[in-house]
């Protein structure tokens, strides 16, 4: 059976869905992050749908409650590259994605999660981003 | 109608056309007054007139015959540049059905037998202007339909207003057609510049209801669900009171009166200090 990815960058968690998603992995999925968050303590969680294109109920509901369930465990979560044309299915479906925080790349999510401190690794991170040439 | 039949009917047209073109022609140019010249619409009628005798020759019996083939295209594509100019209904069809008048013109004086295929022609000619009413009328859809599309396009540009921000200046009438399109765009630009921030102006929808609000939410909602903040601005007053007397609830969607307010209020959450306006000092 396929199971994502779930990768750490300092205290985020970064989950890059790059195939279409089996209910089955789906759940996968919730569990192996909830597991992820409690054994990291990880503060984010950064879920990249950019490969997604299809996301039907069941996958806006996984977000939806992976959202509930970390922000029980105290870590934010965002998720990012969402395709026009899913966007416009959601809406049409009624699902508004509600609790999940949303941004355009996976950069933007970042930027978003950034703790305070500037010594932690995701502003590290990001400056290391600004620093490069475009 | 058989092909003898059709043979003689050939042979009276020629035989009279100078009659025939002489009341024709005066009728479609007293129809037609300013419209069109008098040589135009007599070169316009040769053609027909030949085409007619052709087909009658060729041994044409009905309208929808093989031998009347370039007789039909020839009409169609008069009515198609009739309907293009904006001819009404009447003064394309009169240019076929005035040649009934010539036709009368001649049977005034001829026999019997003459008038028996007299009847037959004008039930011929009857015909060619039911023909080219139907050609118009299907030029005039695809203009038509040709047009919506246009409109379309034309109505729903995303502008790139600032460094992060994007705007679309609604101009007309909301359906659900349009809105799926400025959805589809306005996501689509997104994505393409990275924007975080969307300015939907509707200070050119004449009237908000609670459709055209359902539309806009829903614009609105997907925005989000990519990451993008979507603000709603160019609220005329007469607009903010319909909104306010239908009960429609705009949620925590941010609405601002103008466009400018609207930039102003991205900017500054957009961080000030990651965009040109800081250096203006906005």
């Amino acid at each position: 059976m396929d199971t994502v990815p779930i990768l750490k960058l300092g205290s985020t968690l970064l989950v890059s869905i790059q195939v279409d998603l089996s209910d089955q992995t789906a759940l996968q999925l919730q569990e192996d992050l909830a597991e992820r968050i409690t054994q990291t303590g990880a503060r984010g969680v950064l879920i990249d749908i950019s490969g997604l294109e299809i996301v039907d109920s069941f996958i806006g509901r996984m977000l939806s409650s992976i959202a509930g369930i970390s922000r029980v465990l105290d870590a934010t979560t965002v998720v990012v590259g969402m395709r026009p044309a899913v966007a416009i299915t959601m809406v049409e479906l009624g699902l508004s994605l509600d609790g999940v925080r949303t941004a355009l790349d996976v950069e933007k999510g970042l930027r978003m999660l950034q703790p305070e401190d500037s010594e932690a690794p995701e502003a590290l991170l990001l400056g290391l981003a600004a620093a490069e040439p475009e | 109608m058989p092909a003898a039949d059709a043979a003689r009917l050939a042979a009276i047209l020629e035989d009279r056309t100078a009659d025939i073109s002489a009341a024709w022609l005066d009728r479609v140019v007293a129809e037609l007054q300013g419209r069109t010249t008098r040589a135009e619409a007599q070169r316009e009628q040769a053609e027909i007139l030949d085409a007619l005798v052709d087909g009658l020759k060729a041994g044409g019996e009905r309208v929808d015959a093989p031998a009347f083939d370039a007789l039909r295209g020839l009409l169609a594509e008069l009515s198609a540049a009739r309907a293009r100019l904006g001819f009404t209904p009447r003064e394309t069809a009169v240019g076929v059905f005035a040649l009934k008048e010539g036709l009368y013109a001649v049977a005034g004086e001829g026999d019997a037998a003459d008038v028996a295929d007299l009847t037959a022609l004008l039930r011929l000619v009857d015909d060619l202007g039911l023909f080219t009413f139907e050609s118009f009328a299907a030029a005039r859809e695809s203009i038509i339909s040709e047009q919506a599309e246009q409109l379309l396009e034309l109505s729903t540009p995303v502008v790139k207003l600032w460094e992060g921000v994007v705007a679309v200046p609604l101009v007309g009438t909301l359906d659900s057609a349009r809105t799926q399109v400025v959805m589809e765009k306005l996501l689509q630009t997104l994505v393409e510049t990275g924007s975080e921030h969307a300015i939907i102006d509707i200070t050119g929808v004449p009237a908000v209801d609670t459709q055209v609000a359902q539309h806009l939410l829903k614009t609105v909602v997907a925005a989000r669900l990519m990451g993008a903040e979507c603000t709603i601005s160019g609220i005329r007053p007469q607009i903010a009171q319909t909104i306010v007397a239908l009960g429609i609830e705009f949620g925590d969607i941010r609405t601002k009166a103008t466009l400018a307010d609207a930039l102003v209020a991205a900017l500054r959450s957009n961080g000030a200090a990651r965009t040109p306006a800081a250096v203006l000092g906005v």
